[in-house]
């Protein structure tokens, strides 16, 4: 799980790039505390072949990218 | 593979470029419809930090895009307060893009703008405004963080916003107590009301988009995502038909408005800008529309590039039409060596 809270862009989606490309994993949770970089890393993580949901959990978002 | 853009990215450009040139065309200087930089320079001159008589004016475009930027984010829920991420490298990296900005003579956007109206020195900038962030793209790879920012309460991210808007109003209401330039780029300014409106569309719009120059260069180079890029490339489309209509457009290095043609530290300058803004995450522009959404951090960078542009005129580092000072010229170099530490102090050691 890759916990992106706190950081700004364009560090969650940096930190979910090191995360696909260190073991390409068929699944990928992902917790962002903004809306910007709920965006990025959605369109990141399509960008590299994902399918994404995402869930509201109080002031954070929940990302599970599936392959 | 599918490329989705955010359609309120080529509306912003848009709507930043009309904005840009109707503000010229009624009283801001030539090319400069909008510049957070020169904008962010003539607050600090009219606040007295700085005694250039030529660049003192509280700019309503400014105060504008502020409370635009948190009109929108409250209302689509999107403002948190935030901070705590390294606020006082924040403070003296936002100096220090005032320092490369102030060499170039114009923040990225405004770069985007001169090229528009055909002031080819803006080519110049911008190709060393990309160089700079290569640097700062180098740098992110190798891990470089100004760590995590933490909530805050509430009034964090409201104190900047509204002692900009005490300021503002104050400006209109006491005006004996501000500097006002008489002549100069300071003294060229549209109706504050125009200016204003046009702000706080911009800010408003620029909070929906993320639009950030030194993000869209970023994007393109680290994730080839040129989603981010399609907000200056519509305002630069936008402009350049503007200038042509308008018969504004002059192609060329020379006679170019506010501006110089030293191309050398044209480069150079925004080369240090470029770096200090991938540093911090994003344009000036995007300090500014951070700062409405909460974020206390940006507001802290805002500060530093205020300080900066104090800095600036007060120790004679800014560029004038006449080209650069050799004050300026060592500030760059100074502020390269100083970026280079806080890159080289900010990379996280990789686990063993």
């Amino acid at each position: 799980m890759v916990d992106a809270r706190g950081y700004s862009c364009p560090m969650p989606v940096i930190m979910v790039q090191k995360a696909v490309k260190d073991g390409a994993p068929q699944t990928l949770e992902v917790l962002v505390d903004n809306q910007c970089s709920l965006e990025n890393v959605t369109r990141f993580a399509n960008n590299q072949g994902y399918s994404v949901t995402s869930s509201q959990e109080g002031e954070d978002f929940r990302l599970v990218l599936t392959k | 593979m599918k490329r989705k853009i955010n359609p309120w990215l080529p509306v912003t450009g848009v709507a930043f470029g009309v904005a840009a040139l109707l503000l010229a065309h009624f009283g801001n200087p030539g090319n400069m419809g909008f510049c957070i930089a020169c904008f962010l320079r003539d607050i600090s001159g009219a606040l007295g930090l700085h005694s250039a008589g030529v660049v003192q004016y509280f700019r309503p475009e400014i105060v504008g895009l502020v409370l635009g930027a948190m009109a929108m984010a409250v209302i689509k829920k999107e403002f948190k307060t935030k901070g705590g991420s390294a606020p006082a490298t924040r403070f003296l990296l936002g100096a220090f893009v005032m320092v490369g900005t102030l060499m170039f003579l114009g923040c990225p956007m405004r770069a985007v703008i001169r090229l528009g109206g055909g002031d080819l020195n803006a080519l110049v900038g911008l190709v060393g405004f990309a160089a700079g962030i290569l640097v700062g793209v180098v740098c992110l790879k190798q891990g470089f963080s100004l760590r995590r920012a933490y909530s805050q309460i509430r009034t964090e991210g409201v104190i900047l916003p509204a002692m900009l808007t005490v300021l503002f109003v104050l400006s209109l209401a006491v005006p004996a107590l501000f500097k006002q330039s008489t002549e100069g780029p300071g003294s060229m300014a549209a109706p504050w009301i125009l200016a204003l409106v046009c702000g706080l569309v911009v800010g408003a719009l620029a909070q929906r988009s993320r639009m950030c120059m030194a993000g869209g260069i970023r994007d393109a180079v680290m994730f080839q995502d040129f989603n981010l890029i399609c907000g200056p490339a519509a305002m630069f489309v936008t402009v350049l038909i503007g200038n042509l209509i308008l018969r504004k457009f002059n192609l060329g290095f020379a006679d170019q408005p506010v501006a110089h043609t030293d191309g050398l530290w044209n480069f150079l300058g925004m080369a240090l800008a470029g770096w200090g803004c991938i540093l911090l995450g994003g344009c000036p522009l995007r300090q500014l529309i951070l700062t409405g959404e909460g974020n206390s951090d940006s507001a802290v960078t805002v500060l530093g590039m205020l300080f900066g542009a104090a800095l600036c005129h007060n120790f004679g580092l800014a560029s004038s039409a006449a080209g650069p000072t050799l004050n300026g010229k060592i500030a760059v170099v100074v502020g390269f060596v100083v970026l280079l530490i806080v890159s080289l102090l900010n990379v996280a050691k990789k686990e063993k």
